[in-house]
Formats: structure tokens, sequence, C-alpha cells
């Protein structure tokens, strides 16, 4: 493990070094691609990216949970949750 | 949503673009995050949500089948964490 972060930076840079775009219109397209997923995934959507994995859009019913310090139980309202599938590629990949 | 309907949207919104180049950026995108996390780093859009790896132990597993006990040997799996913003975004916008 080297320990780094990629942030959205190095993927603009990526885009820009591959396709030939400005750097502008590179940093644009990777902007398109994640509101894209977004945007499908706030109107409740899966999103599946082959080879990749999945997003999903979970709901959650109401629970009551307690608030660890004082012991004190607080309701947890119903709400929307997202999570990701990896595919068995991408699983093979990270373990290759 | 599927990732050849992410490529076509993205390339209607950009009619100067082939949907091969489209396609090249996604992948772009989704392999580097891979690269990524094969080696162990971390990756952080903010807003959408971070991806990062987990290591997991050898364990004794079962065959779910047959009840056979198996030797699963440690591995590392993918893990992500949705943004805040997409939090909100999924929940109507005002809670985390």
């Amino acid at each position: 493990m080297t320990g780094k972060t990629i942030t959205r930076t190095d993927f603009y840079e990526t885009v820009y070094q591959k396709v030939g775009l400005s750097r502008v219109e590179s940093a644009e397209l990777v902007e398109s691609v994640l509101n894209e997923i977004s945007d499908a995934l706030e109107r409740g959507e899966t999103v599946k990216l082959s080879s990749f994995g999945s997003f999903v859009v979970r709901s959650k019913g109401r629970r009551i949970g307690r608030n660890p310090k004082t012991g004190e139980e607080v309701p947890i309202e119903p709400r929307r949750v997202l999570v990701f599938k990896p595919s068995a590629v991408l699983k093979a990949r990270i373990n290759s | 949503m599927i990732k050849s309907e992410l490529i076509s949207k993205i390339a209607q919104q950009n009619p100067h673009l082939y949907q091969r180049d489209v396609e090249m950026i996604v992948n772009a995108i989704l392999d580097e995050i891979a690269d990524a996390l094969s080696r162990g780093d971390r990756v952080e859009l903010r807003g959408f949500g971070a991806f990062s790896v987990r290591q997991r132990r050898a364990r004794q597993g079962r065959n779910p089948r047959t009840g056979d006990k198996v030797a699963v040997d440690e591995k590392v799996v993918p893990f992500f964490k949705s943004g805040k913003e997409m939090r909100e975004r999924l929940n109507g916008g005002d809670e985390g």
C-alpha cells in the first residue's frame, strides 16, 4: 500500500492525457460523468457499470437508534442510502 | 442505467465528440479507480463518495450447499462510502 489519495484533478489529467481534449474540456467531461451517475441515483435508479460494479439506492425504514455517548434513544427516520457492489472482475483485479 | 446508456447520454450532450471518445473517457475514469484500489490507494470524489480497500483476514468458511469446511484466503475488498452531498441529494436535500 502506498497510502495515496486520488482526487478529481488526477482524473482530469488522465482524461486529458488519454483523449486529446483541452484541459478545461477534460475536466468538464469528468464532471459530466459523475453528474449523470448522481442524477440517475437521485432518481432512484441502479447504475450498473459492467466489469466495475453497481451503485444501488436502498430505502431504509424508520428504526430506533441510540446515542452511544448518552444511551439516549433517538429515532432514525426512513432514508435512502447508496451502496456500491463491486463486480467479480473488480474484486479479482484488486487481489491480483 | 447501464454503462452504454451513460455513454450515449454524455455523447448526446457533446455532439462534437465521437461516441468512442466518450467511451474512452468513462473507461479511463473507471480504470483509474480500479488501478488506485489495486495499489491500495484511496479515491476521493468530493460530493460523490470515496473508494478505498479493506483487508479481510483468512478464515474458515463453509460450502453452503454441502456444509464442507473450506479455507478462505485473506483478501482485499473494495469499499465505497457515499459523500455528504450525495447522501443529502438522496434524501431531499436538507439532511445528512
